[in-house]
């Protein structure tokens, strides 16, 4: 089954009076429990894909159906409702809320889909475990390494189960080492049977994908598929 | 669910703001001394209100206080020759309204005479006021032992008296007044009871001024001695004479006052018209005026009235000032904490979330300032008290009041920040440094 579905996706940004097309035309077709890299150089359009995936933008016209629901139309709440149940987010720079500890990043997700205290605390703790960080619950994000902090977001990501989730260069902002590390942990949350689709330049990560998207002025380019 | 949503809001809003103490306790100055000064304004007028209602209760709502005062002074006799000049309430007047004029319950006519009351050998400066028994009627005098003036005492013009406790002390240092006699100017009167002043607090307020001066407190006297107006009458000239560039005049003067009391307080202002009426007939000069206690009520209620405006505006524009401080600060927040907004709404967080979020964190600003301010504006009247002389009363209801105007600028201010914050675009958040 189809997790991701887009038909005809276009994005047209407006630059003053010049109309900037960003995304035109994308048809994609995501299978579910798929590891999908999209690569490509700059300007081609990845963010706004992504973007688009994760629901935070809505296209210009097209079509997108993320786990069979149609998402092109809903408005404002509706979108933020479907990103905070069906997506998981993975950024580069981590993006956790600095004044809140590790149990409480990974919460917040569960926090605004109105999960009871204690059910989100186990499933948080439980996260935290899973990911490795189950001595450092109460720590604030500043004193994690890079590391442990993106290791913080996955959890949050995986915090309320979602369809798809959505990695923007997750070891764009780490060393080697650690980089190795959240791979391996990307590499579970695959083999559990997860949808991921990475946006990298990393060509260890796309080897790690069995399918790679290469984007070129808001099209496809060209799609490899890995022997797994 | 909502407890635990209540508690995290909660929890989030603390901490952000114990983040940036300095700045927090700057924002919230404005709203506690607006609150403060909410608080003080209302337990000033609160005390002047009910200091007016002492006063109002002392000269009787319902009295009507009729006052002789010398009439202005005709140059038309030429100085020299001895006159003397006549003028003031009389028996007949007292007579008059007591026969004439509807709704009066009791008029009663009083004589006041300045004197020294001797005891042994020791002598006080007294007011003799020469009355008739239903005095207790109209006046807060109060008999603390024996009895007031009765109408045989009135009849056979018996040379009794009631003296005021502040007299008794002064004179009767040790003995037991009730029997025994004081001197005055000549005559033995017998004490029969002891009155005191239902009310001898300091007045301070100008309403409470006009009513001491109504009373007649002219200083250096201590206290009341009461005789029956008869015995007045019989043992105490009428003609008071004064000396004043080598001529001298002589003045004559019946009644000092006469009091009349009716029924309600509706009934004071026609009684007052009918009452100036049939004054205005019996005197060719202008030689009384009626003094209306409810009248006087009106018009410190209009003084604190402006007294209010004056210190509700204050009060308000430092709530303003105060609710304009948030809104810059809360602004700040919000730009400072785009990125954190950004993340909020890409993990789900609806419009609704984030209003709520900084909402409640500039509410929470807020009713700190008001919880500061309940407990200033609580110390400040107390100061007024002590250093302005100004009775202040704090009610619980001014106590809500300032926290609901706390919360409401809160909300007021706190509003469009939160708006803001909720109408920016995620993906634009998300990429803010």
């Amino acid at each position: 089954m189809a997790v991701v579905n887009t038909e005809k996706l276009c994005k047209t940004y407006q630059l003053g009076s010049v109309q900037l097309p960003a995304l035109q035309d994308m048809d994609l077709e995501i299978e579910q429990g798929r590891y999908v890299a999209i690569m490509g150089p700059s300007g081609s359009g990845k963010s706004t894909l992504l973007n688009l995936l994760g629901c935070l933008d809505k296209p210009t016209s097209g079509r997108y159906w993320l786990g069979g629901k149609d998402v092109s139309e809903l408005d404002d709440n509706q979108l933020s409702l479907i990103r905070g149940k069906s997506i998981g987010f993975i950024f580069q720079s981590y993006n956790l809320i600095g004044q809140l500890n590790v149990i409480e990043n990974i919460e917040l997700p569960m926090f605004y889909q109105g999960f009871s205290e204690q059910a989100s605390a186990a499933r948080a703790r439980e996260l935290a475990v899973m990911v490795g960080l189950g001595d450092r619950l109460k720590h604030q994000p500043s004193q994690l390494s890079g590391g442990q902090q993106q290791r913080v977001a996955i959890a949050r990501a995986l915090a309320n189960d979602p369809v798809i989730i959505l990695a923007d260069e997750p070891i764009g902002n780490l060393d080697s080492t650690s980089g190795a590390e959240i791979l391996n942990v990307l590499d579970r949350l695959h083999k559990q049977g997860k949808t991921l689709i990475v946006v990298t330049h990393d060509t260890e990560i796309a080897a790690r994908a069995q399918r790679i998207i290469k984007l070129l002025d808001g099209r496809i380019e060209q799609e490899l598929n890995n022997k797994a | 669910m909502l407890l635990f949503r209540l508690k995290r809001t909660f929890k989030l809003g603390v901490k952000s703001l114990w983040m940036h103490r300095l700045r927090s306790t700057l924002t919230t100055l404005g709203i506690v001394f607006g609150v403060c000064s909410v608080i003080a304004m209302l337990a000033i007028g609160e005390g002047a209100s009910q200091e007016a209602q002492q006063a109002i209760a002392r000269l009787g709502s319902t009295n009507l206080i009729i006052e002789t005062v010398k009439p202005p002074k005709k140059q038309t006799d030429t100085g020299d020759v001895e006159t003397i000049a006549s003028f003031g309430l009389t028996y007949a007047d007292a007579e008059s309204i007591r026969s004439i004029i509807p709704n009066v319950q009791v008029a009663v006519p009083i004589r006041e005479i300045d004197q020294e009351a001797r005891y042994l050998n020791r002598k006080t400066t007294i007011k003799i006021v020469g009355t008739v028994p239903w005095y207790t009627e109209i006046s807060p005098v109060r008999l603390m032992r024996g009895r007031f003036l009765s109408s045989t005492d009135l009849h056979h013009q018996l040379a009794v008296c009631v003296i005021d406790d502040l007299v008794a002390r002064q004179l009767f240092v040790f003995d037991d007044p009730l029997g025994l006699d004081v001197r005055i100017y000549g005559g033995y009167y017998r004490v029969v009871g002891i009155a005191t002043q239902a009310a001898t607090e300091k007045m301070t307020d100008s309403f409470a001024k006009g009513a001491a001066a109504v009373s007649g407190d002219s200083g250096g006297v201590v206290g009341n001695i009461y005789i029956p107006l008869t015995t007045a009458k019989s043992r105490f000239t009428e003609l008071t004479a004064s000396f004043s560039g080598g001529s001298q005049s002589v003045e004559k003067v019946e009644l000092q006052k006469i009091i009349v009391k009716v029924a309600s307080n509706e009934q004071v202002l026609p009684t007052y018209n009918v009452l100036d009426g049939l004054l205005a007939r019996l005197h060719d000069k202008q030689d009384y005026q009626i003094v209306v206690p409810l009248e006087l009520l009106r018009e410190a209620a209009r003084t604190r009235r402006i007294f209010s405006i004056v210190l509700g505006s204050i009060a308000a524009i430092s709530l303003l000032v105060g609710g304009i401080g948030i809104m810059n600060i809360m602004l700040a927040t919000v730009t400072e904490r785009t990125r954190e907004i950004g993340i909020r709404r890409a993990l789900g967080a609806t419009k609704r979330d984030i209003i709520i979020q900084f909402l409640s964190e500039t509410l929470l600003l807020t009713l700190l300032g008001g919880v500061l301010g309940i407990i200033l504006g609580s110390v400040i009247p107390s100061l007024v008290t002590h250093f302005g002389r100004m009775p202040t009363v704090i009610t619980g209801y001014s106590l809500v009041l300032a926290f609901g105007i706390s919360a409401a600028v809160g909300i007021t201010f706190g509003l469009y920040p939160a708006c803001r914050a909720a109408n920016m675009d995620p993906i634009e958040s998300l990429r803010h440094e």
